[in-house]
């Protein structure tokens, strides 16, 4: 089943990349999870494949996270239901780079 | 007339400096990939305006992008930008560097505590094109291995005999990580190259990549338990003329070597520097005998020597050096200049060029007698190639 318009929001330095704007907008199989998101967001922009999780491992890189709806969702397994409102479109699901270094 | 290109990765991005055969007047282009570490640019003697460059990011991990047009456009290879996906599985591998752990088993390394650590790619420090084919290249990479890419950068494969050559579980990271920083190709013998991890020292092969020799035969290095041991060693660069492959010359973590039988031994040649730890080292392009090196205070001060930015030459392959200071600051300065942020054009006379951590790129198109900045302004540099343009 195709869902709604999926929102999410890219880290600077991986728009650059994508040559996209602050946030881009897919088509996600429901039930919308974590790896379906990213899974077609590597497939739309390929060159951001290893950049959000390791190339090898498929896990997420250590210093991004994810937060929706106010909440952090990074640590909650990557084949969870996100919230209706990200499945909805209504809000975005917001891919963070952690706040450190220069 | 001759034109040369200077290729700088910094913290933050990618510069590129042109000029004429003068190099004289500069041209600087950049940052390319704004706010990316950009640990090394290198093009290919095949095809000079094939460049390509290791971009890579604590947060976002490592990029590989390439140039088909002397630095102009750059794209991710087999993933053009901008251009929607097609069916079927996303195509970009380009940044894509899983071991062979079916070819040679993932073991662990030596961890700053001695404890044994498990191997994880972190980013590419080193790109060396083929000097045959403009779509070979080798990627030296943290944790210390060494891949392989056949079509442009597309695909990279392990060459695992070097990660699986046994001695792993006692190689061990220096400051920056335990990378393999330096790859040299040898023209004459397409089968044999050189590389060098920090810290397990200088390795050769003779077969293509296959099989690995380590050779640390004469380094001596007190800060590991056997200072003499077959691996361990922090070396930090190694320099070779092509015209004369098996002369090697090394900055190791301290002590400037130097081997005539293709690393299979190596002696001191510190001679009279004022500090022989450092970093770079390079080969003057026409004189064999002629190096270069930047010595730094110690390996816990890591800035040059009483606040002198001074390059020594050796004119006699090492242990007599000169101080080259001309344009050069000679007071309060206390940058450092790292292992691949040295390089030589091969003009005549043959141009020096080296980038520090202060942002400046200091050029000599006077063999090391005077000195100009290029730029002075830069992120901190991390890597200077040059290439000579017909």
């Amino acid at each position: 089943m195709i869902t709604d318009m999926i929102r999410i929001t890219l880290p600077q330095h991986l728009r650059t990349l994508a040559q996209v704007g602050v946030e881009v907008e897919l088509h996600v199989e429901s039930p919308v999870t974590q790896r379906r998101v990213l899974d077609a967001l590597e497939a739309r922009y390929p060159m951001l494949r290893g950049t959000i999780r390791d190339h090898v491992t498929q896990q997420r890189r250590p210093f991004l996270r994810f937060f929706a709806c106010e909440e952090d969702l990074s640590h909650q397994s990557p084949d969870a239901p996100l919230p209706d409102a990200v499945a909805s479109g209504a809000e975005p699901l917001l891919i963070i780079g952690a706040i450190a270094g220069g | 007339m001759s034109k040369v290109r200077v290729l700088v990765g910094t913290r933050k991005g990618a510069f590129i400096l042109t000029s004429d055969g003068r190099r004289e007047q500069w041209n600087v282009s950049g940052p390319h990939f704004a706010g990316w570490e950009i640990y090394h640019m290198k093009g290919s003697p095949v095809d000079p305006d094939r460049i390509y460059a290791s971009q890579t990011s604590g947060w976002f991990g490592q990029i590989i992008q390439r140039s088909d047009d002397g630095g102009q456009t750059w794209h991710q290879p087999g993933t053009p930008a901008g251009q929607p996906a097609a069916p079927g599985p996303p195509k970009s591998e380009s940044n894509k560097f899983a071991y062979n752990a079916a070819a040679k088993p993932l073991t662990t390394h030596q961890w700053y505590d001695g404890t044994q650590h498990p191997w994880e790619f972190k980013r590419v420090w080193h790109l060396e094109p083929s000097l045959i084919d403009a779509d070979a290249v080798y990627a030296g990479v943290e944790d210390a291995a060494i891949f392989q890419s056949t079509d442009g950068g597309q695909n990279w494969q392990e060459l695992p005999g070097l990660r699986g050559h046994g001695t792993g579980p006692n190689w061990q990271p220096g400051a920056g990580g335990m990378c393999l920083h330096t790859i040299i190709l040898d023209p004459k013998n397409p089968k044999r190259m050189w590389i060098a991890i920090s810290a397990a020292g200088a390795f050769r092969t003779d077969d293509g990549g296959a099989t690995w020799k380590p050779i640390n035969r004469g380094l001596r290095s007190q800060y590991i338990p056997d200072p003499n041991a077959e691996i361990g060693h922090c070396v930090h660069h190694i320099a070779m003329n092509p015209s004369r492959p098996g002369v090697l010359f090394m900055q190791k973590h301290w002590d400037v070597m130097r081997s005539d039988n293709a690393g299979d031994h190596w002696v001191e040649v510190s001679g009279n520097l004022p500090t022989d730890f450092g970093f770079a080292i390079d080969v003057h392009a026409h004189e064999p005998e002629t190096i270069y090196v930047v010595p730094i205070k110690s390996d816990s001060e890591h800035y040059v020597h009483e606040g002198k930015l001074r390059v020594f030459r050796s004119r006699t392959g090492g242990n007599e050096w000169e101080a080259l200071t001309k344009g050069l600051p000679q007071k309060d300065c206390y940058v450092n200049v790292l292992r691949d942020a040295m390089a030589v054009d091969s003009l005549d006379k043959c141009g020096i060029y080296f980038g520090t951590s202060g942002g400046q790129v200091y050029a000599s198109a006077d063999a090391g007698d005077t000195w100009n900045p290029i730029v002075r302004d830069l992120p901190a540099v991390l890597s200077v190639e040059v290439q000579t343009l017909k």
